[in-house]
């Protein structure tokens, strides 16, 4: 597209080239009273676009528990979520998608969107402590899959690894829903000094803006609307919708940006993310209610003739826009300096509440900053939603209904090496996992990454979770059994969840049905944030995750914080010595196999009635797990999920890959033969316990009402469940870590 | 909330040790917390454009992405203002040793031989590894047992090491091989090289025997936090040198 002359007025169909529909366009004529030129369209097309304004979902969203707590600031608020872990300190954090590009530009894609949460995070003065991401592929066996699974893992390799930030945990799952629709989730977590935030709030009428970073031009053009529409055949063509990233000019943002936070001369600061300059100018503005006058004639370009518009919503990476104390500037120049970054001055704050854009003399936009942001002006609508019918066929289905397992051993292997379960060790290998050292828990050794807060002895565990499958079955339920298995997940390490950040993946919005499991995962999400006091410190949603009409599986993305007070204390999934006590805590409300990954596997079906979550015994649980690992009581505990208990227990054999122990198991059948084995009823976690510590175990369980039973006794070179089966643990760790580099590595 | 002490078993010396800084470090801080806070030390960060070593008694090249390594690893970096001083500073006897990146960048200087290529994969890998230590009579190895196994991360896209096969024989006639990759046992086999080095090469000194690079990273395994520490032996090794 090129336009010779800005201030030409637009088009009902120009707007509609760009994802904006005709009340929407009507809208904006009423709001400046006047046809907007080209360049202010372009300006609320890529401001109302789906993935800037939140339009189809905010309204949900607002029904999610969003303050309180140890919450600093409200969801929403700032570029990401702020969590006080005390001391003066606070966790900033957030997960966000970069699916579009990522399924175009897989390396690029990936590598952008870990740049992009990075800098969401270190633009509020936080420095990066630990990278994760959530990531859904097609099936293997589709070479196009392994060409984006590899891609992508390089990425995201190749942008954390030079920036510095340890990429310690996360999540991959495969499902034929998400071939040509990967979802690409990356999630940061941050540190910062509580009296060092730096706000994305601009304010002081006649304050400086400055353009800081690397130059702009024209790649990454209308990403926002990109991310907006649903991927069809020329694909190939919005390859320009991609940026491409520089890891070494954000390592030096960072740098900058830091020290910046210490020089008490920064009033705003926003990275320029989706929108570019047109979002972070017009939300600095609004959010602070003023104006601002940019002058593009003195944004540094890296490419000749670049027109307003295209200067404007660029999304070229490692760019900051900052508002300056006025007579402070050379506090700011200094540090620019010393990290070799180009700086300009580019406008100033006004009282106007406009944002207004000039070039070569003529002022090409002016438009009212507050009717562009999100929180603002921005339309926010309620859309429709219907169950699908097919759902009560699905959750009519009865698993007990199919045979029982012939051979339960070979059915552990099988489930062991399958994707979702096996070990992504030749996934987190290429990721540096321990730069930084603070890495106390690296990505295989336990249920979340514990990171050690620099500079104290306090520790963060962190990770993702989705169970699109469940969601997709009940999203209600679904929602609330990953808000659940995050929270246990980090008590497993010994931590206490505090704070949840989501991402949400779904289908077009405006088809009913899909709104359907959008509406009930939120209403589930709500509900599970409320039981456990995390609440949602803020995320990103991502619809029009189609292709061919297709939709990909519903697929919300927790990503959950905990702290504890001793990171030296964590413990790992993995038995630690031979003779100790094996103990199941919790107990089956609702057996079954329902959503499965056994019916996965073996019978290639996804459906039955999913399990219910009891909150006040998930409470009990995470409590006593806090308390066992304070304490110094357990040796190892490991979340009952994916692949049922028998999965589970020959994890903790070989999740320390060096130091593999063996385990009887003495649990004789309470029902059927799969369920006992294979059901993924939540609430149950397996726990080791030294001898002499059993009788404070059982005290500290019955206080908490956590009902608990001794199900076997570490040691020896096999897994061996009396009645059932037994394996050399040799073979089960050569199916559980090899099962993903073979499906790689086949031609 | 108090801060993890510094290790009191330890006394206190006057010794000098800077940690260089170029754009694009990214271990800088981890060898300044290990040196400092877990062996006690007093160290600091050079910055790249300062070019005054002469407090120095030893210097650290850290790990990162000097420059972006753009170009070729650790290519540019040799350019910097303090990497001119710190070849003057290797020639006077002064201690250096580079990890990684700084491996990477003292091949580029000449300092050490040879060239750190893509790793055989050609994927980044990031792991553990058990290193067999070759020689004990180094300012970098004293306080370790000869043919003694450690282990420490490696975190590296080019740590391949290579030499042309003359050079390689010298290299290994003048016993210049501190380290090499091998298993858990301390056999030097096939299956414990991550990277297709030759000879399973680790890390090498120079022939006067005070310029160190390795690609294992020994500062990411001080803490006892991080695994076993055997870390600490290589620094003090190098403390009590220069004492």
């Amino acid at each position: 597209m090129t336009i010779h002359n800005p201030l030409r007025p637009a088009t009902v169909e120009e707007a509609k080239a760009q994802a904006m529909n005709e009340e929407e366009f009507q809208r904006v004529a009423e709001i400046l009273g006047r046809i907007p030129n080209v360049t202010e369209l372009a300006i609320f097309a890529s401001m109302w676009s789906e993935h800037a304004s939140y339009k189809n979902s905010i309204l949900e969203l607002k029904t999610l528990p969003r303050s309180g707590g140890r919450l600093l600031v409200d969801a929403g608020e700032e570029n990401a979520g702020m969590v006080d872990i005390g001391d003066g300190l606070a966790v900033v954090f957030k997960i966000e998608s970069h699916n579009h590009p990522s399924a175009v530009e897989p390396f690029q894609g990936a590598a952008t969107g870990v740049g992009g949460i990075l800098r969401d995070v270190f633009t509020m003065g936080a420095r990066p402590l630990v990278a994760l991401n959530s990531l859904h592929f097609g099936n293997l066996d589709d070479p196009h899959n392994r060409f984006l699974l590899d891609g992508v893992v390089r990425g995201i390799a190749h942008y954390g690894n030079c920036f510095g930030v340890p990429t310690a945990a996360g999540e991959v799952i495969f499902d034929p829903a998400y071939t040509g629709n990967p979802l690409v989730n990356a999630m940061a977590v941050g540190i910062l000094k509580v009296d060092k935030l730096m706000r994305a709030r601009a304010e002081g009428i006649g304050n400086p803006v400055f353009y800081i970073g690397s130059r702009t031009g024209r790649d990454g053009m209308h990403g926002a609307t990109f991310a907006s529409e649903e991927l069809s055949e020329d694909n190939e063509a919005k390859r320009p919708a991609v940026q491409v990233g520089d890891p070494f000019a954000e390592k030096l943002l960072l740098e900058a940006t830091l020290e910046l936070a210490d020089t008490g001369a920064v009033v705003a600061i926003q990275d320029m993310g989706a929108a570019g300059l047109t979002c972070s100018s017009s939300e600095m503005a609004a959010a602070g209610g003023v104006g601002m006058d940019i002058n593009l004639d003195l944004v540094p370009l890296r490419e000749d003739e670049m027109e307003p518009w295209e200067i404007m919503l660029s999304e070229s990476q490692e760019r900051m826009l900052l508002v300056a104390k006025k007579g402070q500037e050379h506090k700011i120049l200094e540090v620019l300096e010393k990290w070799e970054l180009e700086a300009a001055r580019i406008g100033e704050v006004t009282d106007s509440g406009r944002l207004r854009i000039y070039q070569k003399g003529f002022e090409v936009a002016d438009v009212p900053a507050w009717d562009l942001a999100l929180g603002g002006g921005a339309p926010q609508y309620k859309r429709e939603y219907k169950r699908p019918v097919e759902l009560d066929e699905l959750e009519a289905f009865d698993p007990l209904s199919l045979p029982e397992p012939d051979d339960p051993g070979q059915s552990l292997l099988t489930l062991l090496a399958s994707p979702d379960i096996a070990s992504k060790e030749w996934i987190y290998e290429q990721y540096d996992q321990s730069v930084r050292t603070n890495t106390a828990l690296e990505p295989g050794f336990g249920d979340a990454a514990v990171i050690r807060v620099e500079g104290t002895n306090k520790g963060l565990a962190v990770k993702t979770d989705g169970n699109a499958r469940y969601v997709s079955l009940n999203p209600r339920r679904g929602a609330m059994l990953a808000v659940a298995e995050s929270a246990r997940n980090v008590a497993c390490t010994g931590a206490r969840p505090v704070a949840v950040t989501n991402c949400l993946n779904f289908g077009h919005p405006y088809k009913p049905e899909i709104y359907y499991f959008f509406h009930e995962a939120v209403a589930g999400m709500g509900e599970a944030c409320r039981a456990l006091d995390t609440p949602v410190t803020g995320g990103n949603v991502s619809f029009y995750n189609e292709t061919h009409g297709q939709a990909v599986l519903p697929t919300p993305v927790i990503g959950m914080l905990g702290v504890m007070d001793d990171v030296s204390k964590n413990v790992g999934s993995f038995f630690t010595q031979s003779g100790d006590d094996v103990y199941l805590l919790g107990e089956i409300l609702d057996y079954g196999l329902g959503g499965s990954s056994y019916l996965k596997v073996f019978h290639n079906k996804t459906a039955g009635k999913i399990p219910l979550v009891n909150f006040d015994n998930e409470r009990r649980l995470i409590d006593l797990l806090v308390g066992l690992v304070e304490g110094g009581l357990i040796n190892s505990a490991h979340d009952v999920s994916d692949g049922g208990l028998a999965v589970t227990l020959a994890e903790c054999c070989i999740s320390n890959k060096r130091t593999k122990s063996g385990v009887v198991i003495d649990y004789p059948i309470e029902r059927s033969l799969k369920e006992h084995l294979f059901s993924e009823s939540p609430g149950r976690v397996v726990v080791s316990v030294n001898r002499k510590d059993i009788d404070l175990f059982v005290k500290r369980a019955e206080n908490h009402g956590v009902p608990y039973k001794k199900i076997g006794i570490t040691g020896g070179d096999r897994y061996i469940w009396k009645g059932m089966f037994n394996l050399p643990i040799e073979k089960l760790a050569d199916a559980y870590y090899n099962a993903i580099s073979r499906l790689m590595n086949r031609e | 909330m108090t801060l993890p002490e510094r290790n009191t078993n330890l006394t206190k010396r006057v010794t000098r040790l800077g940690v260089v800084i170029f754009p694009g470090s990214n271990c800088d801080k981890d060898a300044l917390d290990a040196i400092g806070r877990i062996c006690g030390q007093d160290i600091k960060p050079i910055w790249h454009r300062d070019t005054n070593l002469d407090d120095m008694d030893a210097v650290i090249l850290p790990g990162g992405f000097s420059y972006g390594d753009y170009l070729r690893a650790g290519a540019i970096a040799r350019f910097a203002p303090v990497v001119e001083k710190l070849i003057a500073f290797a020639d006077r006897g002064g201690l250096v040793i580079g990890i990684c990146n700084g491996f990477q960048v003292l091949t580029e200087t000449k300092l050490l031989p040879g060239a750190l290529m893509r790793n055989e994969g050609l994927r980044f890998i990031c792991r553990e590894v058990f290193l067999r230590v070759e020689r004990t009579d180094t300012p970098f190895t004293r306080n370790l047992q000869s043919g003694q196994v450690i282990k420490f991360p490696i975190a590296h896209n080019e740590g391949n090491f290579y030499l042309p096969s003359d050079e390689l024989k010298k290299l290994e006639k003048n016993q210049q091989v501190l380290f090499r990759y091998c298993d858990a046992e301390g056999n030097v086999t096939p299956k414990a090289n991550p990277n297709g080095s030759l000879n399973n090469i680790a890390g090498i000194v120079n022939i006067k025997g005070n310029v160190l690079g390795m690609m294992p990273h020994p500062e990411r395994r001080c803490d006892p936090l991080l695994g076993e520490p055997d870390g600490v032996g290589i620094f003090e090794s190098v403390i009590d040198s220069i004492r």
